[in-house]
């Protein structure tokens, strides 16, 4: 299973709980706004994204499935 | 057995669950005001609002079971459990008691639409949620006007600290939209 | 036979003008006048048996897959293989659920051969409408433009009700005007207003072929893209593969102007030399330095270096620069580059529709930068400040909008690196003195609504 991580810019209000409980994906940028430094989930930190998508106030993380045909 | 359920006990329990309800309504309440006005910084990160407000509301409905149910399995006074969610079904204090019921309704259709969130999407979400600035106050309402402890000098204090804190949040919440990004 | 015309009309020959011509200077081409010089649109009937319905119009998007007709908005997507994708998601179902829209929301400042279609050759952009809807079995159909141009709306209502009464168009073509704000021309911020939104674009999936306008599968098309659909219809792929080169063939619109002679819209063969392309609008009236090809969010290139390159989306993707929707600004070498951009990124970054962080905040600062770089000297900074910015602000926003601001600033900074360095350490030029070259609305001609 091939996840991604994918922010929706509309959704996202520069809440920056994603950076807290992702650092190692997720960076905050001067303004407050995700960075996401690699779209792909490591499988070490899945537990963490799955916590950091849902904790998101404006639902603007997303996690998709992009597993091959 | 039966002293239990006639005696002060489950009054007792009963008052005593609906204050802690209230408390932990109140909390949650100032958790989602915090949420959404951005509150936090280096000691105090914004996960542990956005935690803590949705446990919090957890725990609300497990102590307002407790309430309920003691109320109800309470035969001092007869409360039917449908009184605990149709307003007007009750024939104690039937405005004071639908309060209640319409708070908990409320009540239950915030916690179920947040638990469903992200099949609702974020826009038929967000409408539900303002429910909350309804909920709130008719709790407050009902315990205060139901009576019971109206004359109990420190349970009064709490529910009127319970008012000003969330008041004083409100207003905080409200003037600070000045924030840029802020909706 | 390649054609769907089932008039008497021979093709014309092959050469220009195509769509330019018998556009009058005075008044629009009536219907009357329209169907002499092009023969007029013989539209086989939708056959009610369903198979066969389809298959016509299958023929038709084969058509248009083999004529290589691409955008001409912007993209320059394949127009066949967009049409097939929504005719495709629209279904063979007989209802009609798909839309078709004409964008003729021209927010480029700079470029105006939307707007000489529309005024001039309208019943060309109606008839690819009506071909369009025809294609992906479309039951809907809307023709797009600034709300504020009532004179552009009644014109252009005219012409439909002409057609109405000789029933050209099976499906009425309803005109509509929207906001004039720069991103609102997007083709999801035109779905978000037809559907009862502001005209701001949105975050996608889904597209604007999967969901669209009623939340069904909408086919979004520049009017010049249309206008070429109704001469393929009538001539065949093989006339409009005449001119122009093998990958991207047929004729195209661009709006020259800047230091020329004779700035305006001019129909060129796709593939002519971008020198070539300034000859044709009078050459330049003063040396050059550069010419910024493709809008605003198109690229900065050297004049020499732009001289000889093709006018085709891979040409100028080959070096460095965007064909956009066919714009050719020529910046003179009195001219300060550098406050060019300065004006042009701050016109952009009112222009944001404030949705998305990065644009909001990023775009405002940027500018800034580039206002201080050219008016006042970068201090030995504001190049590096720059350079900074413009990753945190690029591929972070729901449209192109950053994007395409972000492209343009690199450009600059590229084929103006020598002009860059001397401001940031010695201050701004003679150059900035200059009446401003590129036009950017003034603010009585601005509007600020979204609805």
């Amino acid at each position: 299973m091939n996840y991604r991580l994918r922010v929706n810019p509309i959704a996202c209000t520069g809440h920056g709980v994603c950076a807290e409980l992702l650092p190692e994906l997720i960076e905050l940028d001067p303004w407050g706004y995700p960075i996401l430094l690699s779209p792909a989930v490591p499988a070490g930190v899945m537990d963490h994204a799955k916590r950091a998508v849902d904790a998101c106030p404006t639902l603007a993380l997303l996690m998709e499935d992009v597993t091959g045909p | 057995m039966s002293a239990l359920l006639h005696g002060p006990a489950l009054w007792y329990a009963t008052r005593a669950t609906g204050l802690v309800t209230l408390l932990l309504l109140t909390a949650s309440v100032l958790l989602g005001l915090l949420t959404s006005g951005r509150f936090g910084g280096a000691s105090w990160p914004r996960f542990l609002t956005v935690g803590l407000h949705r446990n919090l509301s957890l725990l609300v409905l497990v102590f307002l079971a407790l309430h309920v149910a003691t109320n109800v399995i309470d035969t001092f006074v007869s409360i039917p459990l449908t009184a605990a969610f149709i307003p007007f079904a009750s024939s104690y204090k039937p405005f004071w008691l639908s309060l209640g019921a319409v708070a908990l309704d409320l009540l239950i259709a915030l916690v179920a639409t947040s638990l469903i969130r992200n099949r609702l999407g974020l826009r038929a979400w967000r409408r539900v949620h303002w429910a909350a600035y309804a909920c709130w106050p008719i709790a407050l309402a009902h315990g205060l006007g139901i009576g019971t402890d109206r004359k109990t000098i420190w349970v009064f204090a709490l529910t009127l600290a319970c008012a000003a804190a969330v008041a004083a949040t409100v207003t905080w919440r409200f003037v600070s939209t000045a924030r840029p990004g802020a909706r | 036979m390649t054609s769907l015309a089932q008039s008497a009309y021979r093709a014309p020959e092959l050469g220009l003008p195509r769509l330019l011509a018998g556009v009058s200077y005075y008044h629009p081409t009536g219907l009357a006048e329209h169907e002499d010089l092009y023969g007029p649109l013989h539209l086989p009937p939708v056959s009610p048996h369903q198979g066969h319905a389809q298959r016509q119009r299958q023929r038709l998007i084969e058509v248009v897959e083999r004529s290589g007709l691409t955008g001409r908005g912007g993209a320059g997507f394949p127009a066949g293989k967009k049409m097939r994708s929504v005719a495709a998601l629209a279904g063979s179902d007989r209802k009609g659920r798909a839309v078709v829209v004409a964008n003729g929301a021209e927010s480029e400042p700079a470029s105006c051969k939307d707007r000489l279609l529309l005024t001039r050759a309208p019943h060309l952009v109606l008839d690819g409408i009506t071909l369009a809807a025809y294609a992906v079995g479309a039951g809907e159909a809307h023709l797009v433009v600034h709300g504020n141009e009532d004179e552009l709306l009644d014109s252009l209502e005219d012409a439909v009700a002409d057609r109405d009464t000789l029933g050209v168009d099976p499906v009425p073509i309803q005109v509509t005007g929207i906001p004039g704000r720069y991103v609102s021309s997007e083709q999801s911020s035109i779905v978000q207003y037809l559907n009862g939104g502001p005209a701001k674009p949105t975050f996608s999936p889904p597209r604007p072929h999967e969901r669209g306008v009623n939340g069904w599968p909408t086919l979004v098309n520049n009017v010049e893209t249309l206008a070429h659909l109704a001469l393929i219809a009538r001539y065949g792929d093989g006339w409009f593969r005449g001119i122009g080169p093998p990958a991207e063939p047929g004729s195209a619109l661009v709006t020259v102007g800047g230091a020329v002679n004779r700035p305006g819209v001019y129909e060129i063969e796709m593939g002519t030399p971008i020198g070539q392309v300034v000859t044709l609008a009078g050459g330049p009236s003063e040396r050059l330095q550069a010419l910024l090809v493709g809008g605003y969010f198109g690229a900065w290139l050297p004049a020499e270096l732009a001289w000889p390159v093709p006018m085709t989306h891979a040409g100028l993707r080959a070096v460095g620069g965007a064909m956009g929707a066919g714009m050719v600004i020529a910046l003179p070498i009195t001219s300060c580059a550098l406050a060019e951009t300065a004006r042009v990124v701050s016109y952009l970054a009112e222009e944001s529709a404030a949705q998305c962080g990065p644009c909001m905040f990023g775009l405002p600062a940027l500018a800034d930068a580039l206002i201080e770089l050219a008016y006042e000297g970068g201090r030995g900074r504001a190049v590096r400040a720059i350079a900074t910015l413009l990753p945190l602000i690029e591929s972070r926003g729901a449209c192109r909008h950053p994007d395409g601001a972000t492209q343009f600033v690199r450009s600059a900074l590229t084929t103006f690196a020598a002009d860059a360095r001397w401001h940031d350490q010695h201050g701004s030029c003679y150059g900035v003195n200059r009446a401003p070259l590129l036009p950017v609305p003034g603010d009585d001609e601005r509007e600020w609504d979204w609805t």
